[in-house]
């Protein structure tokens, strides 16, 4: 596997092999029937971090969170929170809540009653329940909502409602199923700075699903980036980003312009690749470990590129090609340029100043450049 | 850190189960019973089970496999009044006793092979009129205002909670030779002689007609009512008249509810009993009210049971009809 | 689009008319002084009078009712039970069985279920016997126990449709709020179930309260329910305090469905009414 190198941020906890992890997954299998749902995954999850588990519909990260929950017992495999083996903790043993996609509200409570039916079942003393209720209720904001059930809630206000419901416990671990999946956009983005900002404050370990990478960019300390019951990269949203490890990664997170070809210079401290589907060849400024002639991609994202009329002063990764689509979305426009060999590819530009998008028009014939920087390499 | 981290992994109760449950605990035969329960795999879910599944066990398939049983046996005076299948001689051999004689009865006996195949005709019969009365009302209240679908529903429910017994005793007034009927025509001056219509076969098919009819409705309702109407909307655009639009779009699409309501419909007028006996000829043969008067008159259990199995044979197709138009319906909404 | 609307409206109007002419006829011949039923001879409520002096139909209606609220009772139990085994422990071994046997009863017709239980308590009667001398009177016991065969399908279908119909994430909501599965079960599921428990009892209880097949197979000497007198009478031809009867079973019937009706539409305006005023609250 083609591997390009990044900086390294010393002061993440994940990078410290004496840190302890406070959820571990070791090996986990889960089938149902015939079918994988998970397959030997091992990852491990750190105190305060908020972690993501990405990926499309089916992938298995639900299954993976109902398995820290206790809904489900791996196949095969283990996992530990603060270092026990939950191997046949019931769920409600478990230090653990969830929050459901659904919000999944007690419909004949009310939202007060709602919030105190964790603590109830502990037990606790009356006048501490209301209290920590009453607190809780008061984080959210729903202190003058206490008393209403929930269909007379906006979605905004149940989603509130079932994070304070499932954080009055104080679990260790937080597990959130597509926490702002069922909010519209404006209150979706609106939200995610709040859930970060709560997370923070209390200090609680988040495990959130999502299918939407723009919310795992925004919200994680690290994203796990699941296909198949595999996860795939684990890694901070700019590594996921800037240095995803396959042709899956890079183009399920964004959009991508993949090129295929062949490594002809392979040195420590830069590579050439030969694509015929570019029409030239791609230099990268940085070594890969892969084999000498191997068939590589070379993928370079829409916006590291730059598209000008005269041909720019450089000598590697220029390439000709004619624009045949441009989709003007007010705050960038997106260009379709095909090249000579009939590939298109994908470009975007800010318009900084109005107007901008108005030197380029259909049919043109346009130099695209890239920094040497750029370019990921990969094998897979 | 919390509450919760610290505290011995073990469920809390309230103060007062807690007493009661440390208690329990101490005894000897709780633990006992517990550990026993366990071991043998009873949980809370399992008696959960346990319990309708063992009655239905003794109460509706022991049952039948009584019926079939006593079939096979001979019919004797006494109590019962069957004799057993098994005999034991001397304790230790058995003799068999396996009769085939009630079944080939029911061949020889043209009189079992006519209310077969009259239950047959008349439940069919019916079944096509209920469809024909109920079709049109199903889809008019389907596309009635919202406002007025709910009490329209309610109105062909309402008749479903009163006796069936008394709706069908209404009839016995309105059709008799005195009745609400033939009093009107002769009131108008139509007829002279009132016309004979209680005691004779379109008696029982007004009464199944009229019993049923709700049965019809409500699964036609429920499929027509939620059917998408977009898609005629669709059609009509594409240049389908109205016509066409039902016979191609609605009607089609419709047949799980029209198979569903007719079986419902077609499945208990087969072994109707209570509308031929007070609304029909008295002679006249269904097969219901043949296993009825076999058992209460004739008081042959055996000919009685072997008439219920042949029943029960003939509604197999349209019970196995009526359970894949239900699961069609079932998906239809899960769509 | 104006000739569909006439043609549906008269569709309605003569269905209607089918369905309810017949019971509103038995109304007002309840009101006719001839004893000749269907002739009119004046206006007389003596036929009222008449049944509440009939302790053979009082006898037969208190036994029905009690034989009616027992069996909605138990057929309400059992049906849960069934329904929540059916609805939510996935694929257990002979659940295939448990879902035949439930939904069976719904379209078999009743002389085959009143025969086959007649057969088995008359097997179980010289059974008890031999082992303890116990007899198995027939009558209220062994009616109820038939009428809670026949309506606990009834109750598991309306039971499974609605736990199916539930979010299965409540539950496991409050498993993971550390509620264990008894206390789920009575504290969540139940309260939110209980609309259609009411209605499953309220179907069973009408369907024990209106069966004549079943009853008459497995009901002995001694115990005669309201719809066996009203048929023993019927057979006889159109007698006027039978008419009284079914106004005073159709009044309560309709001032109940009603009631129900209007407490629906109620609880509709208020849920209305709550969507909105979530709408404003954002």
């Amino acid at each position: 596997m083609a591997t390009n190198p990044r900086p390294q941020q010393q002061l993440a906890v994940w990078n410290d092999p004496q840190a302890v992890p406070y959820v571990q997954i070791d090996r986990v299998t889960k089938r149902f029937g015939d079918f994988v749902a998970v397959n030997n995954v091992s990852l491990k999850i750190y105190k305060k971090e908020l972690f993501c588990l990405l990926g499309g519909s089916g992938c298995g990260k639900t299954t993976l969170l109902r398995m820290l929950a206790g809904f489900e017992e791996p196949t095969s495999g283990k996992l530990f929170i603060d270092g026990v083996d939950m191997t046949g903790i019931p769920p409600y043993e478990r230090p653990v809540n969830m929050m459901f996609q659904s919000y999944a509200l007690f419909p004949h409570m009310t939202v007060e009653q709602n919030v105190a039916f964790g603590l109830k079942q502990d037990g606790l003393p009356k006048d501490e329940i209301a209290t920590r209720v009453d607190d809780m209720l008061k984080l959210v904001r729903l202190q003058q909502f206490a008393k209403r059930k929930p269909h007379q809630l906006s979605g905004g206000q149940r989603q509130r409602v079932a994070l304070a419901r499932s954080l009055v416990k104080r679990p260790k671990l937080l597990l959130l199923d597509e926490p702002l999946g069922a909010l519209d956009k404006k209150l979706r983005e609106h939200t995610q700075f709040e859930l970060v900002n709560l997370q923070e404050q209390l200090g609680v370990t988040f495990v959130v699903v999502t299918h939407d990478q723009e919310e795992a960019m925004t919200l994680s300390s690290r994203i796990g980036v699941m296909n198949q019951g595999e996860i795939i990269q684990v890694g901070t949203p700019k590594d996921i980003y800037e240095y995803p490890n396959s042709k899956f990664v890079a183009e399920f997170i964004g959009n991508v312009n993949m090129f295929e070809g062949r490594l002809i210079e392979d040195e420590p401290d830069h590579v050439r690749i030969d694509s015929p589907e570019l029409g030239g060849t791609i230099y990268v400024d940085h070594g890969v470990s892969s084999a000498p002639d191997a068939t590589v991609f070379a993928a370079i994202r829409p916006e590291k590129f730059n598209i000008s009329v005269e041909r720019p002063n450089q000598t590697d990764n220029v390439v000709q090609g004619t624009v045949k689509e441009i989709a003007y979305m007010g705050d960038m426009s997106v260009y379709l340029v095909q090249l000579a060999s009939n590939k298109m590819v994908r470009i975007t530009q800010p318009n900084t100043y109005r107007h901008a998008e108005d030197s380029i028009t259909w049919d043109q014939t346009v130099y695209l450049s890239w920094h040497a920087s750029s370019p990921v390499v990969l094998s897979e | 850190m919390s509450a919760r981290a610290e505290a011995p992994r073990r469920h809390r109760h309230s103060a007062g189960v807690q007493l009661i449950l440390d208690f329990l605990n101490r005894l000897p035969p709780y633990r006992w019973t517990q550990s026993r329960l366990v071991r043998w795999g009873i949980t809370g879910r399992t008696a959960v089970t346990a319990i309708p599944y063992l009655w239905l066990l003794l109460f509706f398939l022991v049952p039948f496999i009584i019926v079939l049983k006593i079939a096979f046996s001979e019919a004797r005076i006494g109590m019962p009044p069957y004799a057993p299948l098994l005999t034991w001689i001397d304790g230790s051999v058995a003799q068999v006793n396996l009769q085939l004689k009630n079944f080939a009865n029911m061949f020889q006996d043209s009189l079992y092979a006519k209310a077969y195949l009259n239950s047959i005709k008349v439940a069919a019969v019916s079944t096509l009129f209920c469809l024909l009365i109920g079709y049109p009302m199903a889809y008019a209240i389907a596309r009635a205002e919202s406002k007025w679908r709910h009490i329209l529903l309610m109105l062909v429910i309402l008749p479903f909670w009163t006796s069936f017994l008394l709706r069908v005793y209404a009839w016995i007034g309105i059709l008799k030779n005195n009745g609400l009927i033939n009093n009107f025509l002769m009131w108008t001056g139509l007829i002279d002689e009132p016309i004979v219509m209680l005691q004779t076969d379109f008696a029982i098919y007004v009464g199944i007609v009229y019993s049923y009819l709700p049965f019809m409705i409500l699964p036609l309702y429920s499929n027509l009512e939620k059917m998408d109407l977009t898609l005629l909307e669709a059609a009509a655009d594409l240049g389908a008249r109205p016509f066409k639009t039902f016979m191609t779009i609605t009607l089609p699409l419709s047949l799980p509810g029209i198979i569903a309501g007719s079986m419902l419909v077609f499945i208990p007028a087969v072994g109707e009993f209570v509308i031929p006996e007070l609304l029909g000829p008295s002679d006249s043969l269904m097969i219901g009210k043949v296993l009825w008067q076999v058992f209460f008159t004739k008081r042959d259990w055996p000919a009685a049971s072997a008439v219920a199995i042949a029943l029960l044979l003939l509604l197999v197709i349209p019970i196995v009809l009526l359970q894949r138009a239900q699961a069609a319906e079932a998906r239809g909404a899960h769509r | 689009m104006k000739q569909s609307s006439t043609f549906r409206l008269s569709v309605l109007v003569f269905g209607f008319a089918f369905l309810y002419i017949p019971i509103l006829s038995l109304i007002v011949y309840s009101f006719n002084k001839s004893r000749l039923v269907t002739v009119w001879g004046g206006f007389s409520t003596q036929w009222y009078g008449r049944l509440l002096d009939n302790r053979q139909i009082l006898d037969a209606a208190w036994l029905s009712v009690k034989i009616a609220a027992t069996n909605a009772t138990g057929a309400v139990i059992l049906g849960t039970l069934a329904g929540l085994a059916l609805a939510r422990f996935g694929r257990f071994r002979g659940r295939t069985l448990l879902s035949g046997m439930t939904t069976a009863p719904l379209v078999m017709p009743e002389v085959i279920t009143g025969l086959s239980l007649l057969m088995l308590f008359v097997v179980l009667d010289s059974a008890l016997k031999q082992a303890f001398g116990w007899n198995l009177e027939r009558g209220f016991t062994t009616i109820t126990i038939a009428h809670i065969t026949l309506t606990l399908a009834y109750v598991t279908v309306i039971v499974q449709s609605r736990l199916s119909s539930l979010d299965d994430s409540l539950e496991e909501a409050a498993m993971d709020l550390g509620a264990r599965p008894a206390k789920i079960f009575f504290v969540i599921t139940l309260p939110i179930i209980a609309p259609a428990l009411v209605s499953g009892w309220l179907l069973a209880f009408t369907i024990s309260l209106d069966d004549l097949v079943i009853t008459s197979f497995v009901s002995g000497p001694g115990a005669s329910t309201l719809p066996m007198v009203i048929f023993s009478k019927v057979r006889l031809g159109v007698s006027p305090d039978i008419n009284a009867l079914a106004t005073i079973i159709v009044l309560l019937v309709t001032i109940g469905v009603i009631a129900a009706g209007i407490f629906m539409a109620r609880q509709e305006k208020r849920r209305q009414r709550d969507m909105q005023m979530a709408a404003a609250a954002k």
